[in-house]
């Protein structure tokens, strides 16, 4: 499917979606964290679209907010797009797990909570995957300071 | 731990956890696996990763372009010159920059020698991990050829740092081509005793047919890239589906299985052997002249912005996502590492089977752990 097709398509589904493909590499569609789930779950189970894997699960901290982004691909025809949530908030970053739709989130969403602290709600096993249980902070954070294992130069 | 339960025998039975790893043999590296069994029955795997996690992606953040090239060879070390390779493509795509064609085959026929290597040792530890010392002897003999290869021209013998953006670091050693062809010729003759060790021992067959089965939907919903999703039926090798360096040019096969058990994880990566060898062939004569190295600026920059790559490992597909704020060191870099995934499926897809059977089951995921906890 083209990208004009896709957008429009996107857009009727969920209208507050912002959809840009132009100049560059993937279609992107940026929703708000509460519409992410509907938008989600249609794009992996409508027949148009099929994006039925999920390539990549990455957690984004821009200072102002925070975003997850999720790299969806179509195994059949090898399409790919992007999805992201905008989480406003800083302080209780929040959006609700896609491992219902895509079984692959489990520990990338995991792995995004360890870093950036993003709390994926109704996850299954929501804890720490790579750092230690008793751990402060998320290290992946942009505010993050840890004097003892981060050599500054 | 549950309750005591009867099992109708009138005798009290019990689940019990078992710890495997840290430190263990065959989990290839520091993984620690909790095992919840009923009996000899797995009835949960739960494993803990993250003992050697080192924030690779931390450090990107801080590192120059050029820098973080050679982090990559830190993750997964048998695919390392593929892990280099993904970071070039990427940078070398975002600043549309074109490099020779010279570059391009020798990067494949790189590429391809380090997924051999890789699937050679890979052999060589599935066959001791089920008890068979002499396939590690034999692929290490073989696989001593190729990091010779390395060695003679980039200095290194498992973590290369040979590709650089823009090209690769040295040219070529004047004996590479007769080097290889001499490598070829040999494991043409071996690579069959590989399958007279192993692939046709009636002991092997047994352990290994029809266990740990993974079907083409879970492989799918699970994200599993590489050999281990090909033995499932699925079709998703990115040198075919998205081609780089010189693999359009090339023809191999994408070697695909539909039975999703042990064995054909095996069986697949075995018949890869032959098809990197394929294409090592259609190139090694015709290796085209020109530079080595396109110019580029001393700090390089990328334009703001987001960018994917994506590069087959012998491990599966390594993605890359770059989001570049301007500057000399990129904003946010992750690496979507496919043993992570592929680590994640054990559980599923030892449910119900025998303890004795998983440690050819993760055989066959083929682990690296620096490649899963980056």
């Amino acid at each position: 499917m083209d990208n004009e097709k896709l957008k429009s398509l996107i857009e009727g589904w969920e209208p507050t979606a912002e959809v840009t493909y132009e100049g560059i590499q993937h279609l992107t569609a940026v929703v708000a964290p509460e519409k992410l789930y509907a938008l989600a779950e249609k794009l992996h189970g409508a027949k148009e679209t099929q994006f039925d894997f999920l390539t990549c699960l990455s957690g984004v901290d821009y200072k102002e907010h925070m975003e997850v982004v999720y790299h969806l691909r179509c195994q059949e025809n090898f399409s790919e797009m992007v999805l992201k949530a905008k989480i406003p908030s800083r302080t209780k970053p929040e959006v609700e797990t896609v491992c219902t739709i895509w079984q692959a989130a489990e520990w990338h969403e995991r792995e995004a909570y360890d870093l950036f602290g993003i709390v994926f709600l109704k996850h299954p096993d929501l804890r720490r995957i790579l750092l230690d249980d008793d751990w402060v902070g998320y290290p992946l954070r942009k505010d993050y300071v840890d004097t003892v294992n981060i050599v500054s130069y | 731990m549950s309750e005591f339960t009867t099992d109708g025998s009138g005798l009290k039975t019990q689940d019990y956890f078992i710890n495997m790893g840290p430190q263990h043999p065959s989990t290839h590296g520091v993984l620690r696996l909790v095992l919840e069994l009923d009996g000899e029955i797995i009835k949960k795997v739960i494993p803990h990763i993250g003992y050697i996690h080192r924030s690779i992606e931390k450090m990107c953040e801080h590192d120059s372009y050029r820098q973080i090239v050679h982090l990559t060879d830190r993750m997964d070390y048998l695919s390392s010159h593929i892990n280099n390779e993904g970071v070039c493509l990427l940078v070398e795509n975002a600043l549309g920059l074109e490099v020779s064609d010279r570059v391009k085959v020798i990067r494949t026929i790189f590429a391809e020698l380090t997924r051999l290597a890789s699937h050679q040792l890979w052999w060589g530890v599935m066959g001791m991990d089920m008890g068979a010392l002499t396939s590690f002897l034999y692929a290490f003999r073989d696989r001593e050829m190729i990091n010779d290869i390395f060695e003679e021209t980039c200095g290194a013998r498992l973590t290369m740092n040979y590709s650089v953006p823009g090209g690769v670091m040295f040219d070529l050693h004047p004996n590479f081509v007769k080097d290889v062809k001499a490598f070829l010729k040999h494991f043409k003759t071996k690579l069959p005793e590989y399958d007279k060790l192993l692939s046709d021992n009636i002991i092997f067959r047994e352990r290994t047919e029809g266990v740990g089965y993974l079907s083409k939907e879970d492989a799918i919903n699970y994200a599993i890239t590489g050999p281990m999703a090909r033995a499932s039926g699925v079709s998703n090798d990115i040198r075919k589906h998205k081609p780089y360096s010189a693999y359009d040019r090339v023809e191999f096969k994408e070697i695909v299985s539909d039975k999703g058990d042990t064995f054909a994880r095996y069986h697949v990566r075995i018949l890869e052997m032959w098809e990197s060898m394929r294409i090592i062939d259609q190139l090694i004569d015709t290796i085209p002249e020109g530079e080595i190295q396109v110019k580029t600026k001393a700090v390089i920059k990328l334009p703001k912005g987001e960018y994917f790559q994506s590069v087959e490992t012998a491990r599966g597909e390594l993605g890359i996502y770059c989001v570049s704020d301007g500057g000399k060191s990129p904003y946010r870099f992750k690496f979507r590492s496919p043993g992570f995934s592929n680590l994640m499926v054990l559980d599923h897809m030892s449910q119900g089977s025998k303890l004795g059977d998983l440690v050819a089951m993760m055989s066959t995921i083929d682990i690296v752990v620096p490649d899963i906890d980056r």
